[in-house]
């Protein structure tokens, strides 16, 4: 049977798609012209430059120090309710659970970050740092749990109660037989997190309060008032750190594969 | 008794948090429409119809009109972006597929305003698409390519593309495509025999795309705020004004109650149709 040319052909089509923009974008951050609008050749000008722009850094450290936190907090939360979800399947509380666990994701960011904002406002909660890490929690528990409870689905539960059986405490148990087994979907589970932590504008815009800045809302400012050049820089060096995370992240899944085949 | 306790120890935490936090604060958007605003940017005493009464006006319906068909628009030209993509994903030999399901996968982890940027530039009146197109003389000097409808659509399939490929992918690999095979050599042409056989195939995939992407549209702000221009403001415009301009809290949350109906709608219809259709597949699998 001879196969239709058309859906490779627009594959093509589709990653040049998405990747010429990103790839003018870097090739820009090594133009020397200010514009560019042309090549004036290359220079790390506008590196050198960034590296002496305070407000980003310091919206740097914020962004990390809020990724880590919110990471850690996600996990716990998240890993708890994948337990919960799996283990208690059937009761009626699991369904409420679940469909709490769920929406989330199917909710606009503008809506979570508005809402969120008036429970603030209400509550009289001054708006800062420490919002914007309340927020992050409650959309990154979402993702957490399913990517957990995915691969909770995926192994047998009568391992853990043969290890009861033998006499192991919950602690042990959970060290020694469930922490092991669950490794790769917390890891994964983790690195969403904190992705999901470090790239979030929409719901850090509305709950961030005039003075706590982030780098995605840096960033935003930045591009709202044309410093077009420093922001190809910045872009380039985070795209630089994506690509790794991604490559070191597929690594990892890839040997603990081969691990569980032997 | 002690696996009740167990389960409560596990749900407690979660459900509190996402009770305070998500469940909470979305029902006092529903009340916040009714409260009457207060100078200062927050909420006063009593409660009013007014607010609500406001959004019955034309502008709003323009408003809302415009938010829905940009969406539609924007799920109809990734859907049919996806459909040979993920097709083609799916029918690759291994290796390759996995080359090219990470290709797909890094715009998903790459940071979502770094994207939206990259087309500002390309798109800006001293970019390099205009400058091409104009030397091609496909667009004059003085068409502007930014700041309108076209280009919020453009840079939103950009940005959701990715999204309705991989549940397309999804279902396409657990096609069987001897099936396809079947077809053709019964003599049916190539495009019918994708669209009355892998098509009804891979339904499932194709309507979690079309939501996956259709929802977050709906409620778009950042791609309309970059690339838009007054003539393509969306619903999350208009919210995101109300909040930080205007800095009425209850109008935002009339609109908010607006966004949230318009969103609730596609995934109740999903849910009926699928709960209509879900019943002859169930005698049909227990017959077989």
């Amino acid at each position: 049977m001879k196969r239709s040319r058309f859906p490779s052909a627009a594959t093509a089509a589709v990653l040049v798609f998405f990747y010429l923009p990103i790839l003018i974008l870097i090739a820009n951050s090594f133009n020397a012209s200010r514009f560019g609008s042309g090549w004036q050749g290359f220079s790390f000008r506008w590196y050198a430059r960034l590296l002496r722009e305070a407000e980003i850094w310091q919206a740097a450290r914020n962004t990390l120090v809020i990724a880590l936190t919110v990471t850690v907090v996600s996990l716990v939360l998240g890993t708890t309710s994948a337990l919960a979800l799996h283990r208690f399947a059937r009761s009626k509380l699991q369904r409420f659970h679940f469909t709490l666990i769920y929406t989330p994701l199917v909710v606009p960011e503008i809506l979570m970050g508005i809402s969120l904002l008036m429970a603030f406002v209400a509550a009289g909660v001054p708006l800062g740092l420490f919002t914007i890490f309340l927020a992050h929690v409650t959309f990154c528990i979402s993702y957490v749990a399913l990517v957990v409870l995915g691969r909770l689905q995926d192994f047998d539960y009568a391992v853990v109660e043969a290890a009861q059986d033998l006499g192991a405490g919950w602690w042990m148990t959970a060290r020694r037989v469930l922490l092991p087994m669950l490794a790769p979907g917390l890891a994964a589970g983790a690195l969403l997190a904190f992705t999901l932590s470090v790239d979030d504008f929409v719901i850090t815009f509305f709950v961030a309060g005039p003075g706590a800045t982030t780098l995605p809302i840096r960033v935003y400012s930045m591009i709202k008032h044309g410093a077009t050049p420093l922001i190809n820089a910045l872009s380039t060096l985070l795209l630089a750190l994506t690509f790794t995370t991604v490559f070191i992240s597929r690594r990892l899944t890839r040997t603990k594969v081969l691990e569980g085949k032997i | 008794m002690r696996r009740k306790y167990q389960e409560a120890l596990l749900t407690v935490p979660t459900l509190v948090w996402l009770v305070l936090f998500f469940l909470g604060p979305t029902l006092l958007v529903f009340f916040l429409a009714f409260r009457p605003p207060d100078p200062y940017g927050g909420v006063g005493p009593g409660w009013t119809l007014s607010t609500v009464r406001a959004l019955i006006h034309p502008y709003y319906l323009t408003i809302a009109w415009r938010t829905l068909w940009i969406s539609v628009v924007t799920t109809a030209i990734c859907i049919f972006l996806a459909l040979p993509t993920g097709y083609a994903i799916a029918r690759s030999a291994p290796k390759r597929r996995n080359l090219l399901l990470m290709m797909v996968i890094i715009p998903f982890w790459t940071s979502f305003l770094i994207r939206v940027f990259a087309w500002r530039s390309l798109l800006h009146p001293e970019g390099p698409v205009k400058k091409a197109l104009v030397a091609l003389g496909l667009v004059g000097e003085q068409t502007p390519l930014l700041y309108n409808t076209g280009s919020v659509i453009l840079v939103m399939v950009y940005t959701f593309l990715p999204f309705s490929i991989l549940p397309i992918y999804a279902a396409a690999e657990k096609f069987d495509f001897r099936l396809l095979e079947a077809a053709r050599d019964l003599g049916a042409r190539p495009f019918p025999a994708f669209r009355r056989v892998f098509l009804p195939g891979i339904r499932q995939g194709v309507v979690t795309a079309t939501l996956v992407v259709l929802i977050p549209s709906l409620g778009s702000y950042v791609v309309p705020d970059l690339v838009g221009g007054p003539s393509s403001e969306m619903l999350g415009n208009k919210i995101a004004q109300r909040v930080f301009v205007d800095r009425n809290l209850p109008h935002a949350s009339a609109l908010s109650i607006v966004l949230i109906l318009a969103v609730l709608a596609p995934l109740v219809a999903v849910l009926l149709l699928q709960r209509k259709k879900a019943k002859p597949e169930i005698i049909l699998e227990e017959g077989a």
